[in-house]
């Protein structure tokens, strides 16, 4: 279907169900039952962060998982989608649209700046020019250019934006209400959601998330079609032998080339749509941790695999979201049914790795998985997938070829 | 493999179609406001730096907080809801909650980084339902947030937060702050520093390169300029430095006489310890005495820089050596809990807790629009600032301003700042249209 072959289409199609069905599959849990309270995630701003960050990770996956390049300063590219998407949402018109494919665009066009200098070096150097121009970026944003990203306060719509387009394009300087008019597309804005009550769960169904999911999938779509093409099979062979290529005379420069600037611009996508989901840009979204993020999200679910970066991304999120909140009030709510010397012990035991200490968390499964499942979390479904089929040739028949 | 794959895609899509089939009759969407409290608790939500360089804040901040809570809710000795009045009379806070409402509360981690510090709020408004955001150590943050509630229709009660731009250019209908601001740590300032040092000094500032920094070398500068000091030079200084010696270093040769450092927390710390180190204070300079000003306080930061700070002076919003009865009732409630004395981040942060509980009283209802219009013009007493007045056209808060100096003979770990004069509210307040930002109209989200 579409230039895919069936074991990609009935991958996508799986993608394309749980990212639908995302509201339900996230909201496991009753509405006000204790458990739904801490561990529920189907709210919209989470569900928007798991599939933006998927997108900025496959783009990320695209780069690092084909070529093997690994680039510590793709928050850079984020960061700067983010900004242009605002600026459009100010000058232009509120309608996000016109924002998502601007950021698009100057993400490209500053990744084509950044991969022209940096890919002059592969490896460890390579790494390291594009991790201080992310930083050059991050500092330029939080001082120097201050009118441009608003410094450290960051950029957000205001009441004095211009907005020039005509009304029902989404121009506008402030809405009927005389507020500042929030991101919308075809007349519905971006928080505007369906809430389904089924007995005692309640199910959010948000426009902006749909959207958001919409770009994933067709992000998804595009990442398999690279890895499947001429030019997907070309980064393979850079990142098995570069010299190789290079002696039977071919130039690998402009394939790497074309590689950065498509990831590239896959962040910027995931930093405009970060922009019309909540309207504010801060500087940090630049900062190399923000940057090591990505890397995490994608070598935690499996680099060079299709599915496995959005896993990643899907989990790093939960954490930071999720386990973070856990305070020790929770905890001992919990616990309370034992003994108040055994409480006090496990909350003792267990409160270093929730609340603040989500990173600890995060990094023991981490090591864990580098260790133990060095594919990421795909292998490991890859593992349970092969039980699966043993157990099945084991007891039934031989069955002939296709 | 592949029949594994299908039976999973027929469970949802089934589990799908029957969800929706079962749900279509019972879908609730009659609010009218967004998250009006339905049963018989209300959430606020408590956004406020857990890690990063205002942690120390933020822990101050929560103790506020629960504090306030336990007030509302009718436990402990009622703190300041035994002093606090409104227009004259007496609060409408009667230990029950909020509107009979039993008050709940979630927390969150701002970081100190406005990204962060929204995703942190928006899980509380999506989530968990919080009614009313309030915290923030930065005015980084609260200019964010308060952002945020705006647009989603949510009340926001800013925490600690100096800079102009919080209730001036970036003001919002939803958001209210009761903490001073630069411009009047500058107005209280000037006239005290032109008595004790003359007013033909010359100043040399650095300041945190960000917005509140912005702010108050500005406000600092004006407001000395027209007593007849002089600029010599305004470095700015990156907010993550830590080492300050590079910048503390040029000072005494450049014609100054007068070092301001605009920084705050840690990097206040960090930088007078190191124009001590650099023997600033013992310093000639112009044939005058070298002098050294923090133009906002605290105690916290007071602590961190320790014997530094003897007679430097600077501005603060409250102080719990204050003696009137608010102050005292607030200080024996705290310290009675958590066995210290509050800092003005925490008093600040409890203050705002009690007038949104006010407000909401007054209004009859937890729609953000009755609230402003309950806050906006609000003329109220005995929270330990002396009478004081929500301005209907900005949100801020129109108090006395406290202007202190690092005590020579502390007492205790915690009697560091000596009050130097109390200004008057009158001294410090200008007109709302000069920082220029429009408030628009208030948003109830539904």
């Amino acid at each position: 279907m579409y230039g895919l072959n069936r074991k990609d289409t009935v991958l996508l199609l799986i993608v394309a169900i749980l990212v639908a069905a995302a509201p339900l599959l996230l909201n496991p849990f009753p509405d006000t039952s204790a458990m739904g309270k801490t561990f529920n995630a189907g709210y919209p701003d989470l569900m928007q962060r798991f599939v933006i960050f998927g997108i900025f990770a496959i783009g990320f996956n695209i780069l690092f998982g084909l070529t093997g390049y690994l680039s510590f300063g793709h928050a850079a590219f984020l960061g700067v989608g983010s900004y242009a998407g605002m600026w459009m949402l100010k000058l232009l018109s509120i309608n996000v649209i016109p924002a998502i494919l601007f950021s698009i665009a100057v993400a490209g066009a500053v990744s084509l700046i950044i991969g022209w200098i940096s890919l002059r070096r592969s490896g460890i150097y390579f790494s390291i020019l594009t991790l201080a121009f992310a930083q050059m970026a991050f500092s330029l944003a939080a001082s120097v250019l201050t009118p441009i990203t608003g410094g450290e306060t960051g950029l957000q719509t205001s009441l004095n934006d211009p907005r020039i387009m005509p009304g029902f394009l989404g121009g506008g300087t402030v809405n009927s209400a005389g507020n500042i008019p929030a991101p919308s597309l075809l007349g519905m804005e971006m928080s505007e959601s369906f809430i389904l009550n089924v007995g005692p769960w309640a199910f959010t169904f948000n426009w902006g998330y749909y959207i958001c999911a919409t770009f994933m999938l067709l992000a998804f779509y595009i990442a398999i079609r690279i890895f499947r093409s001429p030019f997907g099979l070309m980064l393979k062979a850079i990142k098995s032998n570069q010299q190789r290529l290079n002696y039977t005379g071919l130039n690998t420069r402009p394939y790497m080339l074309t590689c950065f600037v498509i990831s590239g611009m896959y962040a910027g996508l995931a930093g405009g749509l970060m922009a019309a989901m909540d309207p504010q840009v801060g500087a940090e979204r630049m900062q190399w941790t923000a940057s090591g993020e990505v890397v995490l999200m994608t070598i935690l679910g499996g680099a060079g695999t299709l599915i496995g970066p959005v896993l990643g991304a899907g989990l790093i999120k939960y954490f930071e979201n999720i386990f973070s909140k856990i305070n020790k009030a929770t905890l001992e709510a919990w616990f309370g049914v034992f003994p108040d010397w055994m409480t006090d012990l496990l909350v003792t035991l267990v409160y270093p790795f929730i609340g603040k200490g989500w990173h600890l968390t995060l990094g023991l499964i981490f090591m864990l998985v580098v260790i133990f499942l060095p594919g990421g979390l795909v292998e490991g479904g890859q593992r349970i997938a092969r039980l699966f089929r043993r157990g099945k040739t084991g007891a039934g028949a031989l069955k002939p070829a296709e | 493999m592949a029949h594994l794959k299908s039976t999973r895609r027929g469970v949802l899509a089934g589990g799908a179609a029957v969800g929706a089939g079962l749900a279509l009759p019972t879908i609730v969407q009659a609010q009218s406001y967004l998250n009006e409290p339905t049963g018989p608790s209300v959430i606020l939500g408590f956004n406020v730096p857990q890690t990063g360089p205002y942690a120390d804040e933020g822990a101050d901040e929560l103790r506020a907080y629960e504090l306030a809570v336990s007030h509302l809710n009718g436990d402990g000795d009622g703190g300041m809801t035994g002093t606090f009045t409104v227009g004259g009379s007496k609060n409408a806070l009667t230990g029950s909650g909020i509107l009979g409402k039993k008050v709940e509360y979630v927390t969150g981690d701002t970081q100190t980084k406005p990204d962060a510090a929204r995703a942190s709020a928006r899980s509380m408004i999506e989530k968990d339902g919080a009614i009313m955001i309030t915290g923030g150590s930065s005015s980084g943050v609260a200019v964010a947030v308060q952002a945020l509630c705006q647009e989603a229709g949510i009340i926001f009660m800013a925490g600690l937060t100096h800079s102009n731009d919080t209730t001036g250019k970036d003001k919002k209908a939803n958001g209210f702050r009761h903490f001073f601001n630069s411009y009047m740590s500058g107005a209280a300032l000037a006239p005290i520093l032109a008595d004790n040092y003359g007013t033909d000094r010359k100043a040399y500032h650095l300041t945190a390169d960000y917005n509140w920094g912005y702010t108050t070398e500005e406000a600092v500068r004006t407001s000395t300029e027209a007593k007849g000091w002089e600029t010599v030079a305004a470095v700015k200084t990156p907010l993550a430095q830590t080492d300050f010696s590079s910048y503390i270093a040029p000072v005494l040769n450049s014609g100054a006489d007068v070092l301001v450092l605009n920084h705050y927390g840690g990097n206040m710390v960090n930088s007078l310890t190191s124009a001590v180190q650099f023997g600033l204070r013992d310093a000639q300079a112009n044939g005058k005495n070298f002098e050294i000003i923090v133009p906002l306080y605290s105690r916290l930061m007071a602590k961190g820089a320790g014997a530094n700070v003897k007679g430097i002076f600077g501005s603060t919003n409250w102080h719990w050596s204050l003696q009137d009865e608010g102050s005292k009732a607030f200080v024996k409630s705290f310290g009675t809990r958590y066995g210290f004395p509050p800092s003005q981040a925490a008093h600040t942060c409890y203050v705002q807790t009690m007038l949104y509980a006010q407000a909401a009283e007054m209004a009859g209802t937890f729609n953000p629009c009755g609230i402003v219009e309950a806050l906006e013009g609000m003329e109220f007493d005995g929270l330990g600032n002396g009478p004081t007045l929500y301005r209907a056209e900005d949100h801020q808060c129109f108090k006395d301003v406290l202007v202190v100096k690092g005590k020579e003979n502390p007492t205790s770990e915690f009697d560091l700042l000596e009050i130097v004069e109390v200004t008057p509210a009158a001294q410090v307040t200008y007109d709302a249209s000069i920082f220029g930002g429009e408030l628009g109209s208030c948003n109830p989200g539904a």
